[in-house]
């Protein structure tokens, strides 16, 4: 089938996607790199090397905000998996026709108003002037109000409310694609509910699993919103730094460098998570 | 002696939202007999076969296995395995992992379990097979397996929801013998739900004809053949003419009746003798049907008739000629032998057709 | 575990306890956020002063409602301006891309997939810096070469545009191409064969098809590009879109107005997304 017009066809459809990879991913990708392995020796003078690299290891500011971003986001990916697994299921396994469909929007609308709104929402609640704090001193358990914001707690809750229909999503797909009849003949055969979540439910789920634990992960770890509302300016979160680094002190080489470590590590959890479950990144997120 | 009956149900009944799916159903089945429960879709079949498995829970009614009750005992605590209609093999396990799923759910030590798996892979043909996927398996082989899957826990009741709809015709005839032969062999009771009659006719020891929640009749592959209880069995079990009409005279059990195109035909009452002016249905088999070149003498051949060739249905041994009777315009269909004597019949010819009253059966038509 | 298994009913409440509760944790910042858009309060915060629309319709400082703040109606126009681009661009390239990966085989194709999938697994923040920093260098370079000055290619909304439709082209792809994939192929050829031209047969058989999807592609967009935060934020100029702006306005400290804005933003999405998906229903 390969006609000077279908030819002809394939390189007019091809130019759009190589012209967006290349000049707004690839090429940036690189300069980025490029950038980061500079270093400022003089007014308008550079030298190569991993010196931007070197700062950010003896600074130790630095690399506990890094440390400490990825551990904070494991966590939200966890707590968000145990959280929404149940819901998901719920809505795939439990639920028919007009419910299910109402309880899936339902699951969808906060999300599809700016992240910035909800992080407002959750501020209006947890501050000290707050819905919460006054709901606890009038049915009595606070003497007088209490801040719940700027604390890793509603960093937590923020980031887990942030990214959950990432996880929800993709489970309720995987899961609505499994025949009831496997789990009727789990119990059939004498399995528990727990034996056949283990050994049917949830093998059957991993590539849903999967693709809501990477986005959640990636999400959280690339968040810059929520960490800065609800746990404060001195919240140490990585992406802080970066907008510091690049906004505030024009210091992009260094800046350039953080990012790089970011993306050097989303990409290598990517890269674990799909190996260890032997996923494919089409199979999981291709979708 | 009283038979040891595996499996009772008393009165089982199911009733959804304002309609009852099963309708006081009650039977036994002896051990290690092959029982099937034949029915058009929707008639409850499947629903009594998941309560029995322990997937919808009876509105009333009582249902044994081996003697106890089973009302209160969760599907996974039932000696009863269920083969899907789907077969439900688990696609995240291998063969030797399905298999031995029920055997892991009961805490056998792994080296019992392998050495079992491979002796139900054995007695079910499949010897060695246990590291394939499910994927790599042809329809009949999952068949097997599934039933191996069973098996290896020496279920008192097997269940098979219809595991053959699945499979192509050729495949289908042949799974016919071997699950018959895979009974014999494990001598489990197998309770058997479809809806293609020459499923249950060929396999069973008894079968129950279910319609609309309820049993008509249960019995031997013969008995509903010949002895149909009524007239759904009568029309639903094999091949049958179908006449409706008014009786006229009753005569001992031999019944006559004259059609709505106005043909007299006699038949033998089945159960119930009709009173004169009722209506009625008749059925006849289409091998009951003789044909001759030359007419019948209608004074001792009171269903004896002339009519004319519609089509002929060339199928082997089972070749069927469709009439059409000239004055009435109802149709009849008869076997064909293909012994000779008929080989060169063509559409438009007449032919005259005719057969004994004791082989024709009659019902009072219900809501007359 | 599943409705046929029979099952305690102490399970079975405290399951459901479970699934309301979790609703409750979802519409709870909501709700919150469009109550005290009514307080007649300065702050949105308790204790509730009564009932107002002033936070909408008010002129009179310090109640100057949404539709009398002129930095926040230029902020929302700014927004909707940047995302007709982007959704416009992504999904004319996602419909490209689309055909490109469903209707030709080529060496590399497989490649060029994962490569297409990479911006969802490429953090905001980094997407966003990337291409400020790439954008600079090639601004700087044309400057000292020329003379002239690129400012298109200096923080500002050419580079939000750029920065949005960079990822968002891949949801616009996948949505589409989803669709793509159902359609049977012996449709346009039966078109052909009734003699349309292949261009036709693409215009008056598959694209109707695909519509659905494309809208679909369309609206996400919209509103991936109307709350989109973090790319933006790295590549924002003096014209900020709304999100941006409601920042910079929260780090002063919240008024009720920033509640008005936002439940006309929910109301807006939401609205948005519900006619989206019935459009779509409708259409399959």
């Amino acid at each position: 089938m390969v006609t000077d017009r279908s030819k002809l066809g394939f390189y007019l459809l091809i130019s759009p996607l190589l012209l967006w990879l290349v000049t707004l991913i690839i090429l940036p990708h690189i300069g980025l790199f490029a950038v980061s392995m500079s270093e400022k020796v003089g007014v308008r003078e550079y030298e190569t090397g991993f010196g931007n690299y070197a700062v950010f290891f003896n600074e130790p500011l630095y690399w506990r905000t890094f440390a400490r971003t990825a551990l904070m986001s494991i966590s939200t990916t966890v707590l968000t998996l145990l959280l929404g697994f149940p819901i998901a299921y719920y809505i795939a396994k439990l639920t028919r026709g007009r419910t299910k469909t109402t309880l899936f929007l339902m699951c969808l609308i906060p999300f599809w108003v700016s992240e910035l709104v909800r992080t407002f929402g959750w501020m209006i609640l947890l501050r000290e002037t707050g819905i919460l704090s006054n709901f606890l001193q009038y049915i009595g358990i606070l003497a007088e109000p209490v801040e719940f914001l700027y604390n890793d707690a509603a960093i937590m809750v923020g980031l887990v409310y942030t990214s959950i229909l990432f996880m929800i999503v993709p489970l309720v797909t995987t899961l609505d694609s499994l025949d009831d009849s496997l789990i009727e003949a789990g119990y059939d055969l004498g399995g528990s509910g727990f034996s056949i979540l283990r050994e049917i439910v949830i093998p059957h789920a991993m590539p849903g699993i999967v693709s809501g634990c990477i986005v959640v992960f990636m999400l959280s770890l690339g968040n810059y919103l929520t960490p800065i509302l609800l746990g404060g300016k001195d919240s140490l979160w990585f992406t802080g730094l970066i907008y510091t680094q690049f906004i505030t002190r024009f210091n992009w080489e260094l800046g350039s460098a953080f990012g790089f470590l970011l993306l050097g590590l989303s990409s290598a959890v990517v890269f674990l998570g799909l190996k260890l479950s032997r996923q494919s990144l089409s199979n999981t997120m291709g979708r | 002696m009283p038979f040891t009956a595996d499996l009772v149900c008393r009165d089982l009944t199911k009733e959804f939202k304002g309609f009852r799916a099963v309708d006081h159903v009650s039977f036994d089945v002896p051990q290690g007999s092959f029982f099937s429960i034949l029915g058009p879709s929707g008639c409850g079949k499947t629903t009594l076969l998941r309560m029995i498995a322990g997937f919808q829970f009876p509105t009333s009614g009582d249902l044994l296995i081996k003697g106890k009750s089973m009302i209160d005992v969760g599907p996974n605590k039932r000696p009863v395995s269920m083969v899907f209609q789907h077969l439900a093999l688990f696609p995240m396990m291998d063969i030797g992992k399905n298999i031995g799923f029920g055997l892991r759910q009961r805490g056998v030590p792994a080296a019992e379990i392998k050495q079992r798996v491979g002796r139900v892979l054995e007695r079910v043909g499949l010897p060695g097979i246990e590291n394939r996927q499910v994927s790599q398996l042809s329809g009949g082989q999952k068949q097997r397996v599934a039933i191996a899957r069973c098996m290896v826990l020496e279920p008192d009741v097997l269940l098979l929801d219809e595991p053959l709809g699945a499979l192509d015709l050729k495949l289908r005839e042949h799974m016919k013998i071997e699950l018959k032969a895979l009974q014999a062999e494990f001598n489990t009771t197998f309770v058997y739900i479809t809806h293609d009659q020459s499923e249950a006719l060929v396999m069973s020891d008894n079968i129950a004809v279910m319609n609309k929640g309820k049993f008509d009749q249960i019995g031997t592959a013969k008995e509903l053949y010949y002895e149909p209880a009524n007239a759904f069995v009568a029309g639903f079990v094999g091949d049958a003419n179908r006449f409706e009409g008014k009786v006229t005279a009753i005569n001992d059990r031999l019944v006559t009746i004259v059609t709505d195109g106005g043909i007299t035909r006699q038949a033998q009452a089945a159960a119930e003798l009709p009173i004169v002016g009722q209506r009625a249905l008749a059925f006849v088999r289409p091998e009951a049907i003789q044909l001759s070149k030359t007419a019948y003498d209608s004074a001792t051949h009171p269903n004896a008739s002339a009519q004319i060739v519609d089509s002929v249905l060339f199928n082997g041994a089972n070749s069927v000629v469709l009439l059409r009777d000239p004055q009435s315009g109802e149709t009849l269909h008869a076997g064909l032998p293909q012994t000779g004597d008929f080989l060169g019949l063509g559409k438009g010819e007449t032919i005259h057709t005719n057969w004994h009253a004791t082989q024709a059966r009659c019902f009072v038509a219900e809501g007359h | 575990m599943i409705p046929t298994v029979p099952q305690s009913s102490a399970m079975k409440w405290s399951y459901r306890a479970y699934v309301t509760l979790f609703f409750i944790y979802l519409a709870l910042p909501l709700t919150v956020v469009c109550a005290f858009a009514f307080n007649d309060s300065l702050f949105p915060s308790l204790p509730w002063e009564g009932f107002t629309w002033a936070w909408f319709f008010g002129n009179e400082a310090p109640f100057i409602g949404v539709f009398h703040e002129r930095s926040i109606l230029r902020a929302i126009g700014t927004s909707a301006f940047v995302a007709f681009w982007v959704s416009s661009l992504s999904v004319t390239v996602g419909i490209c891309n689309a055909f490109l990966f469903v209707r030709h085989d080529f060496r590399g194709k497989g490649f060029l997939y994962i490569l297409m999938l990479l911006p969802l697994i490429i953090p905001g923040v980094i997407l966003g810096i990337s291409i400020l920093v790439f954008a600079s260098a090639v601004a700087n370079t044309l400057e000292d070469a020329t003379g002239l000055w690129f400012d298109g290619l200096r923080p500002g909304l050419i580079l939000v545009i750029l920065g949005q439709f960079s990822f968002i082209t891949t949801f616009a792809t996948l949505v589409i191409s989803a669709r793509l994939q159902k359609f049977d192929l012996s449709l346009e050829e039966a078109a052909l064969n009734l003699g349309a031209s292949k261009w036709g047969a693409i215009r008056q058989v598959t694209l109707p098809f695909l519509l659905p999807a494309i809208v679909g592609a369309g609206v996400v967009s919209m509103l991936m590009s109307f709350e989109n935060f973090n790319t933006t934020l790295m590549l924002v100029g003096s014209d900020a879109p709304l999100t941006i702006a409601m920042f910079d306005k929260l780090k002063l400290g919240s008024t009720p107005v920033l509640n008005a804005v936002s439940l006309l933003l929910i109301v807006g999405s939401a609205a948005l997304g519900i006619l989206s998906l019935i459009f779509q229903r409708v259409k399959e």
